[in-house]
């Protein structure tokens, strides 16, 4: 299990909470990794904290999330929880599985 | 991994190996179980009973042949699953404590995932992995894997998914059962079969005059024979039953050891022995002949043996059954209280015939008796028709032979005149048919019993007269006279007059005896009489010589003494007797 602190420091409860599940460093998982970084650079940048777990080392951490495809990446916190499953190589549909796109929206709006 | 290999190739070469489901009728179908180390599809419409069968796989596996199960659902929870299969006596909770049983409820909501780029169901081997090598299990179920279909977008990563997930199957060496939705066109709305192609069992469910019948086939078994009919099943406290409906062949081995009827005379009807051992024996009559009371004589004599017996009951409860026959005399009370006797007594129409003979050959199975009554089985007939009825029966027949117990049935029929008519189609199910009927005549209403076939027994053509005395029954000779067949009181008239007539005979008989004897002595006496006669004549004859013979020999010494005295001088005695010559010369 590898932590990557969003910003400078790991603050002990980060306003984003992101889960990557993966199955070993599978071309696919790197992919989503580095999307998933590039993106919460972008979006979230010091709010949040990313936690990549590999299901070949815990297998049983699977069951509790209910994860299924792989790379899934699960997003705890803000509630409720969301899922959004492949390479997040789709930023569009990352941003709307995070609830990102309709915020930023707002936000220029 | 390499292990799994070998066993497969293994199997290539020998013939396929098997996984028995432990499920009652399943394994017979498919001759030894699922083929083992595959996974077998089950597909059918909601409601028909997928998720018991494969519950009851998995459970059986564990608890019977000791091969651990994972069970992935899909649409149930591990708690659901748990609850629902509680009903038919699995304790779910205890087998995943004993780490024999383990659940995963895979849970997929649609509407809370995002698809955003590739990715595959590694998480799903990931999970089904972990749990196989967690308790180490053998067997497997997906039930239903069709739930993805409906929680992912991609129908082609998942497609190609499931082809991944049966050959990890297949290559952990894995018996598995993946339960489908029956689709409009295919087997499974998703086109399971296309994947799993090794077994496929169809399970269906229809009503049919408001009683439901499920059925199962076994619509494919690559590399194995299996039976292709349509079997039913049932879902009961005791799991699924299936029905290998009719037994393929006639195989079971006829017994030559015999089986008292209970009635001696009857047995004496019957070669002077009784049924045959595992023979199945039609008792008919019209309602009252005395149907019961005599397979109750079957039944009293068997347990008095030892044996166990089990009493169906389709009209009459055990305890009124038990009242009834007391008043003939036979008390059944105390086999039941030795445990040599069990009634099970139902009505036909509380559910179908399947249901009936489930149930009938799971008794049967279980208590193990040497004779089953099946009273009456004509009461079956409401619950389904007369086909298949008659199939039920055939195929309940067939397996009480094979278990060697001999089965005594009753039917009503309906008129005494058409009774041979009206149950030709079980008449040739069963081996010896024993036909009681009323015999009315001089304002009474007597019974008879005749025995119609007995096979392989040298049985009697005569009709008897059937009676329910206080001590049971008894069998009495009909009067065949000039008045042709007399019974009851006309056959007792009967009887007496024939009594009266044969002591009069016998009186005057007696008395020309004594006439002659009489005859005899009179003349006896009367010849003794001139015997007697006979013999005073002849000693007064005798006494009349001796008297002669006396007086003549006394004249002749009166004589001499005479000549002596008178002359001493004269000549020799040549000379007087000359003399006496001379005179008689003279004369």
């Amino acid at each position: 299990m590898k932590r990557f602190g969003g910003g400078e420091a790991d603050p002990p409860a980060a306003k984003w909470d992101l889960k990557l599940y993966v199955a070993g460093q599978t071309a696919k998982s790197l992919q989503a990794f580095a999307n998933l970084k590039r993106i919460c650079e972008e979006h979230l940048a010091g709010e949040y904290r990313i936690e990549v777990i590999d299901l070949l080392k815990n297998p049983q951490l699977a069951k509790g999330d209910q994860i299924l495809a792989l790379p899934t990446l699960v997003r705890k916190l803000p509630e409720p929880v969301r899922k959004i499953i492949g390479d997040l190589s789709n930023t569009e549909r990352v941003l709307v599985g995070l609830d990102l796109k309709a915020r930023t929206s707002k936000a220029g709006s | 991994m390499r292990r799994h290999q070998f066993n497969t190739r293994k199997s290539e070469n020998n013939c396929l190996p098997k996984c028995p489901t432990g499920i009652r009728g399943l394994d017979e179908i498919t001759f030894g179980g699922l083929p083992r180390g595959r996974p077998t599809l089950v597909c059918g419409a909601a409601g028909c009973g997928k998720t018991l069968l494969g519950m009851e796989f998995l459970v059986r596996g564990a608890k019977e042949f000791d091969e651990p199960g994972v069970c992935l659902s899909f649409e149930e929870t591990a708690e659901e699953l748990a609850a629902n299969v509680a009903s038919l006596g699995f304790d779910v909770a205890s087998l995943v404590a004993a780490n024999k049983l383990a659940i995963d409820h895979v849970y997929l909501e649609r509407s809370l995932i995002e698809e955003a780029g590739e990715y595959d169901l590694e998480a799903l081997f990931v999970r089904l992995g972990h749990a196989v090598d967690s308790i180490g299990a053998k067997r497997v179920l997906l039930d239903s894997i069709e739930a993805l279909f409906a929680g992912l977008e991609n129908e082609a990563v998942l497609r190609s998914e499931l082809r991944r997930l049966f050959r990890f199957l297949k290559e952990r060496g894995l018996t598995a059962m993946v339960t489908g939705e029956r689709g409009q066109n295919g087997l499974t709305r998703h086109g399971l079969e296309e994947y799993i192609s090794d077994c496929v069992i169809v399970l269906d469910h229809r009503v049919t005059e408001t009683v439901l019948t499920r059925r199962l086939r076994v619509v494919k078994y690559r590399g194995s024979t299996h039976g292709t009919n349509e079997y039913p099943f049932l879902i009961e406290d005791h799991g699924i039953s299936v029905l290998p409906v009719t037994s393929v062949d006639l195989k079971h081995s006829a017994s030559l050891d015999r089986v008292s009827t209970g009635v001696p005379a009857l047995d004496e009807m019957l070669g002077g022995k009784g049924y045959f051992r595992g023979s199945s024996v039609l008792v008919s009559g019209t309602a009252g002949t005395g149907k019961t009371s005599l397979s109750a004589h079957f039944v009293d004599a068997a347990c008095a043996r030892g044996q166990r017996c089990v009493f169906f009951s389709f009209e009459e409860s055990a305890d009124q059954i038990v009242r009834n026959l007391r008043s003939i005399g036979i008390d059944l009370r105390r086999w039941v209280d030795k445990g040599l006797l069990q009634f099970h007594a139902a009505r036909p129409t509380t559910f179908g015939l399947e249901m009936h003979l489930v149930k009938i050959h799971r008794i049967v199975s279980e208590f193990a008796p040497s004779i089953a009554v099946l009273d009456p089985v004509t009461g079956l007939l409401h619950a389904g028709t007369a086909l298949e009825t008659n199939s039920m029966l055939l195929r309940l027949i067939d397996s009480l032979k094979e278990k060697q117990i001999t089965a005594l049935m009753t039917t009503l029929t309906g008129s005494s005149e058409a009774a041979e008519q009206s149950h030709v189609d079980i008449s040739s199910m069963v081996d010896a048919w024993l036909l009681l009927r009323d015999i009315e005549s001089g304002g009474e209403r007597n019974r008879g019993i005749y025995i119609l076939k007995a096979r392989g027994i040298a049985h009697s053509n005569q009709i008897r007269e059937f009676l329910l005395t206080s001590r049971g029954v008894e069998l009495r000779d009909v009067y065949l006279g000039e008045a042709g067949l007399l019974t009851g009181s006309a056959r007792v008239t009967q009887e007496a007059r024939d009594r009266s007539a044969a002591l009069a005979a016998r009186q005057e008989a007696e008395s020309k005896h004594l006439v002659i004897e009489h005859k005899r002595k009179v003349l006896e006496a009367q010849i003794a009489a001139l015997q007697l006669d006979l013999a005073t004549a002849e000693q007064e004859a005798r006494n009349l010589i001796a008297q002669d013979e006396l007086s003549l020999r006394k004249q002749e010494q009166d004589r001499s003494e005479m000549a002596r005295s008178r002359s001493a001088s004269t000549g020799p005695p040549e000379a007087g007797a000359k003399s006496a010559k001379a005179r008689g010369g003279r004369q």
